[in-house]
Formats: C-alpha cells, structure tokens, sequence
C-alpha cells in the first residue's frame, strides 16, 4: 500500500487553518487582512488590493526605491538588510533578464509567519514583488515556497492563476504597457535552500549548494541575471509602504527600523502566536503581556529572540527594544522574529544539543568547517548531556563554535556557531552541573515534577 | 510511466516558466513522488529524459532534499517535529509515543503499509507546538491524546 498523494483532494480540501491570535497591542499592517477572506481576488480587491501596484506603475522607479528605503523597512528574512538599498544595487542596465526571487522557505526553527501571509493574503505577496520588479526594471517574479507547504502552494498557485485571469499579471499590466509575470515554485524540504544562494541553485534545479560572493545576486542571480531576492514578509510590506507612505511606515517604529513585523512567540507561553507589533516593542512586555507570561507557576529562564541561530538572552538581558539595532546592541539577533520562551525546567545543554542536532542535519556539506562543526559539536554535547562529558569539553566546544565563525560559504556556519557560544558562555554553570557522570540535573527535576 | 493528466498539464506550463529545462526539476519531482509513491528507477529515467539530465544527476538532486525519496512509504507519513519549539511542548514524547503505538522506529513503516515514522525538523508550526504533519496536513496543539485520535482517523480513512 504505497502512499500516493491525491492533489486534486488536496486542491478541493478545506484547511485546517492555523488559530490566529490578537492583543490590543498589535498595530496591523501585513496582518491586516488576516481572516478576510483576502485569498479571494475580489475581496483583496475590495481591500484596497492592487492600487499600490497601480501607484508605483505612475511613480518613476528611483522614488520607489526612495520610498522603501525611507520607510526604514529592513529584511525580515533574518539578516534585517534594508529592502530599498538593496534593490538600490541592481544595475540599471543588464544584458541578462532581472528577476524578483520571494523567499518562502521559512525553516528557521521557531518562525512560522509567512505561513500565515501566505495563507490569509497571497495576493499581497504577489503585489510586493510586482513592485518590486517594477522598481529595478524587472519583468520576472518566482515566488518559492517550501515543500512542507502544499496547502499554501495550492493557494498561490490559484492566486497567481486569477490575478492573470484579471489581466494584472502578464502583458501590459494595468493598461501600463509594463510586462510583468509572476511564477509559483516549490522545494522539497531542506533548510539550507533558505540561505538566498542555495535558493537560486534549488530554483535552478540543482542541489541547495551556496554560492560565493562577491558577486552578490544583485548583480549575477538566477541564470547569472541581477536578482532581488526578499523574504515574503518584507515583500508583503512594500504595497502597504507604497500606499501609506514612508514616512507613516517609518514612524510605526524605531530610527532606521521602520514599521512592524510578525513576532511568531513559542516555547513555555501561556498565549503563543503569531503577532504584529511595532518594531522597538519591549521584549518583557512582549513575554509577560503579549505572551501571557510563562505558564503553570514557573520562571523565565532564557530567550533566543529571532529564531534558533540568534544568541539566547538570560532574563536580566530582556528589558530591551525589539529592533535590529537594539537586539544587535544586547549581543544578539532580531532575525527572523521567532521568539522562543525558555522556563527554568528547561535544560541549556539539552536544548544546545537539540539545536545542533538540527543545523548538523541541515548543513549540506559544502563547506568543511560547517560539515565537521556541526558533527563534532553534535557529538560532543549529545556526550556532555548523557554524563560523559569533561572540564575541558566546555572550552573545547567554545573553542571549536567560535572556529566555525566566518569560515563558509554562507552563514549556516555562523547560524550553528552563534548560539553555541551563548550558551556555553552565558549558561556555563549548566555544562559544569551535567560533568563526570552526573545525570542531567534536569531530567531527575522533571520526573520528580511528574509524580508530583 | 503514466502520470495523471493534472501532472502533465502542471509540467508543460511549469517548462515555459524558466529559461532552463532543468528548473522545474524539484517540485516535479516531489509531485511525481505524490503520485506514484515514491522516486522508483522508472520515474527517475523518465524525469532526467523529460529535463535532458543523466539519471545520475536527478539522483543527485533527489538525495539532497529530505522529502523525496527512493523508498517506498507506508500510506501515511507521521512527521513529528521535535525541534526546540515542539520539543519545549512535548514534541519528543509524541515522538516516543508514536515509535511505541506504531511499533517502528525513525523512517521505519508498519507492516501493514499504513503509516510511516518520521522525526522531522521545523515545520513551521512552533506557535501552535507540539506539532505533526501527516503527509501534507498539518495537526497542532497535540497532546498524545489527542494525537491518538488523529492516527485513529488515518487508520479508519485508510483501510476504507
Ligand atoms: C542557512 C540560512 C537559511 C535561511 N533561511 C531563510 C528562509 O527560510 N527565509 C528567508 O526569507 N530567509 C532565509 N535566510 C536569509 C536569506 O539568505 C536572505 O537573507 C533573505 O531571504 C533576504 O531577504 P530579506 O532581505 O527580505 O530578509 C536564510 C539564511 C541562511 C544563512
Ligand atoms: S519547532 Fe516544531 S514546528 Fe517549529
């Protein structure tokens, strides 16, 4: 009885729709039509839907690359690179054909917000890299969503078909004169195909092997053409950008870090979810009141606040903004906008170990010091967390993380290294606790928990 | 090798859609996988003819990416995530549960060909952990209860 999958169950199926949450706090601009209906053309329509794209179609594009910049919207896909600057980038001239490349392979543990564009408002997306095309001269647009996401393929696949039923995509957009196509594609389970290189390799039907740069993609992407490559949520920023415009998205923030963004809250929360909030919101506040708080009477231990590769925060480091610069300042990462909650029942070593567990098997092998890293790293905590480890285990895997740094291809190196360090240096007591033989003090505190 | 007609049409489109035949390799071949079960030998050669790639090449492709397979699966594929969010929520002890209720291990299939066994990194569900994806359906908040419930489901939807 083999598995075979029927799509066409899959096209008609009523989803299961992941539960949306809200607070009073929340300052809606991507979420805004999340739960209307928006995956409907008309209703999208009716939302104000494809009059930013109108609008940048009688804008010249250098002001909507002012506009973007302005408005202080940086990458949300991690790396919080400023969208308008590096659409700035792209030459004005090219012999080759340029691309918008939208990145949805969300697989950095602890973020699940683009899921919930996709799901509640595709049409945005493809609105975004419509501008975004128009802005550097380009007429190509893939969106690549990840291959755990069928439901939300199906979506835009049917998206994209009724926005070119309506004549919004493909010749003459608008009456403008201006080609413009959108095309869906979709992976087939690998993290590292979310680093922007490795996506272009997977697109292009290869292995998700990165690319050195320079040449940033920029200039030689997708079939060696200049391409803009953008996370779904900054993508889906743009037409509201371009209809509020930067000055009213700027100030949604903090200086240099305009607008809002999705924080996707998991972990020992009483109210986890995903939600938009201002960036700079207070990351106390965001626990303790977006959050609810850490549930059944226990304590707040640590943070890691923009997903698995961002360097934990102890709970004295967590009365900052959450802003690229601010989170930066406090030594670690805004990132992707996962935050994971961390109670005082949760073992440091075990939870190092699991997120090393993951960027070992995520790690494509290209680059020796990210293969070998990621293995020894693995081995040695998965030692240290069953009681075998030594003293001079704890240096060694600082010593070895720290080697990792800078040493690759693309960050997936740094990604697995940088917590690393966090954890051994910020939570050092933990490794000594588990040395010689001793089982892992929490486990015995978790069981005793349980007969309780 | 007889793909359905939706299959044929999607790949004929998807061939217009980028200057190199070889593009629309990875998400056509985790649709042929949907279809015929998995990646067999005879699916490979007639996707690498379809793309003007040797077999090797697709079977480079295939090997990287940890959804595609060259095995057979049960009907059913219990991907359990047991990544910090799920595993701060209980994601190893569904796993734990699942390999006991199942009787197989990591990537192991029932002997009556209904499910198969996954552990499986981030699925993007962490706001909504513990969480599971079987095939392509995503269950979340789970406890081992309600997880039972879900198998049972399948089990009943899959012996029909
Ligand atoms: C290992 C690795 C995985 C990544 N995964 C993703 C991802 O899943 N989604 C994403 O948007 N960016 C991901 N990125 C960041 C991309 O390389 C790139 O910076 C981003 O898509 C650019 O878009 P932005 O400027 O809008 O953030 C990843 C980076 C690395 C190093
Ligand atoms: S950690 Fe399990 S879904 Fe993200």
């Amino acid at each position: 009885m083999a598995a075979r999958i029927n799509n066409q169950e899959i096209n008609n199926q009523q989803f299961q729709m992941a539960s949306l949450v809200s607070h009073p706090d929340e300052v809606k601009v991507v979420s805004r039509r999340f739960g209307q209906g928006a995956t409907d053309i008309d209703r999208y329509l009716a939302l104000d839907g494809y009059k930013a794209v109108q609008k940048a179609l009688s804008m010249k594009p250098d002001d909507i690359i002012t506009q973007v910049k302005e408005s202080g919207l940086r990458g949300r896909g991690g790396a919080g690179f400023n969208a308008g600057l590096k659409w700035s980038f792209v030459p004005k001239q090219s012999a080759k054909p340029k691309y918008i490349l939208c990145n949805g392979d969300e697989s950095e543990p602890g973020t699940c917000k683009d899921r919930l564009i996709f799901e509640h408002d595709p049409h945005s997306v493809i609105e975004g890299v419509m501008i975004a095309g128009i802005a550097v001269g380009s007429h190509t647009g893939y969106i690549y969503i990840r291959g755990e996401y069928r439901y939300l393929s199906v979506i835009m696949q049917k998206a994209i078909r009724d926005a070119y039923a309506k004549g919004f995509l493909g010749k003459n957009i608008f009456g403008s004169g201006y080609d413009f196509d959108v095309y869906w594609h979709g992976g087939a389970g690998a993290y590292e195909v979310g680093e922007e290189s490795a996506l272009m390799e997977s697109l292009e039907g290869k292995r998700g092997i990165p690319r050195i740069r320079p040449p940033f993609p920029a200039v030689v992407g997708l079939w060696g053409g200049p391409t803009v490559i953008n996370n779904a949520e900054t993508l889906a920023s743009v037409p509201h950008i371009i209809l509020g415009g930067a000055d009213w998205y700027a100030k949604l923030g903090t200086p240099k870090n305009g607008g809002t963004r999705l924080f996707c809250l998991s972990g020992h929360l009483v109210k986890p979810g995903v939600y938009e909030l201002p960036m700079g919101y207070n990351l106390k506040k965001m626990i303790y009141e977006v959050g609810g708080g850490i549930p059944n009477g226990r304590a707040l231990k640590a943070v890691v606040p923009g997903g698995s590769s961002t360097p934990v925060l102890t709970v004295d480091e967590i009365d900052i903004p959450m802003d690229f610069d601010s989170v930066g300042k406090a030594g670690s990462m805004l990132g992707s906008g996962g935050v994971v909650v961390l109670d005082d029942t949760t073992c440091i070593v075990k939870f190092a170990l699991r997120t090393m567990k993951f960027y070992r098997h995520e790690s494509c092998g290209w680059c020796i010091p990210c293969r070998e890293g990621t293995d020894w790293l693995e081995k040695t905590l998965t030692r240290f967390h069953n009681g075998g480890g030594l003293k001079k285990d704890i240096d060694n895997i600082q010593y070895l993380a720290e080697n990792m740094l800078g040493r690759t291809f693309c960050p997936l190196g740094d990604a697995a290294a940088m917590p690393t360090i966090a954890f051994v240096k910020k939570f050092r007591k933990e490794f000594e606790d588990h040395l010689e033989g001793r089982p892992c003090p929490f486990e015995k505190a978790g069981a005793e928990l349980a007969a309780v | 090798m007889k793909f359905s007609d939706e299959f044929e049409s999607r790949f004929a489109e998807m061939l217009t859609h980028y200057p190199t035949k070889r593009s629309a390799l990875v998400p056509t071949l985790l649709y042929a996988q949907d279809e015929i079960g998995h990646l067999s030998d005879e699916v490979i050669a007639e996707l690498a003819r379809r793309v003007d790639l040797t077999e090797l090449e697709v079977r480079n492709v295939i090997s990287y990416y940890s959804m595609l397979t060259t095995k057979p699966r049960g009907k059913y594929n219990v991907q359990v995530c047991t990544n910090i969010a799920c595993m701060l929520r209980g994601g190893e002890e569904l796993l734990d549960h699942c390999k006991k209720k199942l009787d197989v291990g990591h990537k192991g299939t029932t002997g009556d060909g209904m499910f198969t066994l996954e552990e499986v990194e981030c699925i993007g569900a962490c706001s909504w952990a513990p969480a599971v994806q079987v095939n392509y359906d995503f269950h979340e908040n789970l406890t081992t209860d309600k997880l039972d419930k879900v198998l049972d489901e399948y089990k009943k939807k899959g012996t029909q």
